[in-house]
């Protein structure tokens, strides 16, 4: 088997370069492994067709009953157009959903005997996790595309160049790629990867409902109000609303008068938390 | 790098679970080239040593060095030295056979091109080239485990773990495993084998530890171990009472043992060696005196009886899974 005799110099000699390279070269390897697990995880997406329906059905749907139904009963600050002022909060609440898709993805994998596999090769121990981010950032571009078309084709725009629209959704993405590692904790964490979706929809709703999603923060009882002018996903939304020139609710607070500051500042916060946290626990699995 | 003498090295492993000790004072050694067959029964503690060597589980007490590093200072070297296959085939069920030893390779850091030609010649060397494209998920258990056994073999391991690799086989598939492993032997890997079968380690196995209750309780050759259980035997029921006396001076000169009869249910036995050469050869030399066998078995020890004879108690482990 002069092949294996082959690989055998070529483990050897990897093994070498991983001891020379040093700090640098192990960053290098966890970036290159995780790419190769980003593209594992696409590869089932792949293999599996009726998964890439749901991408789409869920931003389709939510557009139009949040568009249609629920739109024909309300007022917006400043008589603006509805679906303008509705667009950048459907942007963001699909992008919070998604964070469903990614706990259960992460407690299925945590869950099967492969997990034990990886764990046994001399990888990077983040690649299974930054693998999963990678790729449902993946996902999350094609969900945000469906929901600018469908935002076009009901009467959204934007209306201060495509610059500032772009840095808009680069905003929208910046906030699902935090939710996806607290998606990741969360998979982490749960014992049972069938219960994750039961779980993760009553922690989420609160969430989208105490927010500027729907309505103006000031509007809400005093204290409600400053949670939902604090909310992370109030910060993303106002700071998009602004960038791309739709109707937006404004307010007193100083949440309220700088959401570009912390439709950065909140993600980032959340993955410099969450991260190292998730990479912990999933280390320490069935230790 | 230098190859030691001993591939794999444990002293005085400890390990519980929530107060349910696991392994209580584990100690082996396996010299480097060798096979080492774990035997015992389920709930011994083999996975459980298994694992810790494997760098997958944390232990409480005790050192563990495995192909020349230490598994708790240096466990990425452990990982880029040793594969794992185990009870449960750690493959991604959805991606294809082919997929999946592409996305080993690649975690191998193999280039790319290097790690599509070494999954193409893993898929033919373990026959598994007419289902490559098939999503392993819908694998049968044999093939799943070759597959698994393949997904270990990337880059030649200088330790290769099996964990009950043939637990759940036909026959067949169980024979594929074993030439597999001894042609990696052949080539210089160390394998830790557990298992629940005496036959696999008397397969597989230079020497074989006897494990019960988290320690090792008894280790030597096959041959040694045997000796120390007890022959298997051959039990007949002859037809007619009156031909038994005949019978048992036939027995008793083809098998050579000391024979045991019951007239009462017209039954002898006595202790062979060469199990199916025994029982042509009494067969053949009872049929030449027209005397009539109503049945015939051949005996092993159960692993019960082993460990009794082995230890002196019987096993801790759970009764019903035992077998040899």
């Amino acid at each position: 088997m002069s092949t294996a005799v082959d690989s055998r110099r070529g483990a050897a000699a990897t093994t070498a370069e991983a001891r020379t390279a040093g700090l640098l070269g192990r960053l290098g390897w966890a970036v290159a492994d995780g790419w190769v697990m980003a593209g594992r995880n696409m590869r089932h997406v792949v293999r599996s067709p009726e998964e890439i329906v749901l991408y789409f059905t869920l931003p389709i749907m939510f557009v139009l009953v949040f568009g249609y139904v629920f739109g024909s009963g309300m007022a917006v600050p400043g008589n603006g157009n509805y679906r303008e002022f509705l667009l950048p909060g459907v942007f963001v609440m699909t992008m919070l959903y998604g964070l469903g898709a990614t706990a259960s993805a992460v407690a299925v994998d945590a869950s099967r005997g492969v997990v034990d596999r990886f764990r046994s090769m001399p990888m990077a121990r983040s690649a299974l996790l930054t693998g999963r981010a990678g790729a449902d950032l993946a996902r999350a571009v094609l969900e945000l595309a469906t929901l600018v078309v469908c935002g076009l084709l009901v009467g959204w725009r934007w209306r201060n160049g495509l610059g500032d629209a772009l840095t808009a959704m680069s905003l929208v993405l910046l906030l699902r790629l935090a939710l996806t590692w607290v998606g990741i904790l969360f998979g982490l964490l749960v014992p049972n990867p069938d219960t994750v979706a039961v779980i993760v929809f009553p922690l989420a709703f609160p969430l989208t409902a105490l927010s500027n999603v729907f309505v103006a923060p000031d509007l809400l009882p005093r204290w409600l109000g400053a949670v939902a002018a604090w909310n992370p996903l109030s910060a993303t939304v106002a700071a998009a609303r602004e960038l791309f020139g739709n109707p937006g609710i404004g307010g007193e607070s100083w949440a309220a008068q700088h959401p570009l500051v912390l439709a950065v500042g909140w993600p980032v916060l959340l993955i410099v938390l969450v991260a190292p946290l998730a990479v912990r626990r999933y280390q320490r699995l069935s230790r | 790098m230098t190859y030691e003498t001993s591939a794999v090295v444990a002293e005085g492993l400890r390990k519980s679970y929530g107060g349910t000790p696991a392994l209580g004072g584990f100690d082996l050694t396996v010299p480097t080239g060798t096979v080492c067959g774990l035997l015992g029964p389920n709930g011994a503690g083999k996975t459980t040593a298994v694992r810790i060597l494997a760098t997958l589980l944390r232990f409480d007490a005790g050192h563990a060095r495995v192909a020349g590093h230490d598994v708790t200072r240096h466990p990425d070297r452990v990982r880029a030295l040793v594969g794992l296959t185990g009870q449960y085939a750690a493959v991604d069920e959805i991606l294809s056979g082919r997929q999946n030893l592409i996305l080993f390779g690649r975690l191998r850091h193999l280039p790319a091109r290097v790690a599509r030609r070494r999954a193409d010649e893993l898929l033919d060397q373990f026959g598994l080239a007419d289902v490559a494209d098939r999503s392993a998920g819908a694998y049968s258990g044999g093939m799943r485990r070759r597959l698994d056994l393949a997904a270990s073999l990337i880059t030649t391991p200088r330790v290769l773990f099996l964990d009950e690799p043939t637990t759940g086989l036909d026959p067949r598939s169980r024979n594929g495993l074993w030439e597999a492993v001894r042609s990696l032997v052949a080539d210089g890997t160390t394998v830790l084998l557990t298992t629940q079968y005496l036959e696999e380690a008397d397969q597989l196995a230079d020497r074989i530890s006897v494990v019960d209750s988290g320690r090792v309780v008894a280790e030597g050759t096959s041959a040694e171990l045997k000796a120390r259980i007890g022959e298997d035997r051959i039990e007949l029921v002859v037809r007619h009472g009156a031909q038994l006396p005949a019978a048992a001076g036939i027995v008793e000169r083809v098998t050579g043992g000391p024979v045991t009869s019951d007239a009462e249910i017209r039954q002898l036995s006595a202790p062979v060696v060469d199990r199916i050469g025994a029982l042509a050869d009494v067969m053949r030399a009872l049929q030449d005196h027209d005397i009539a066998v109503e049945d015939v078995v051949l005996r092993r020890p159960t692993l019960d009886e082993a460990f009794l004879r082995l230890t002196g108690q019987r096993s801790a482990g759970p009764r019903e899974e035992v077998a040899v």
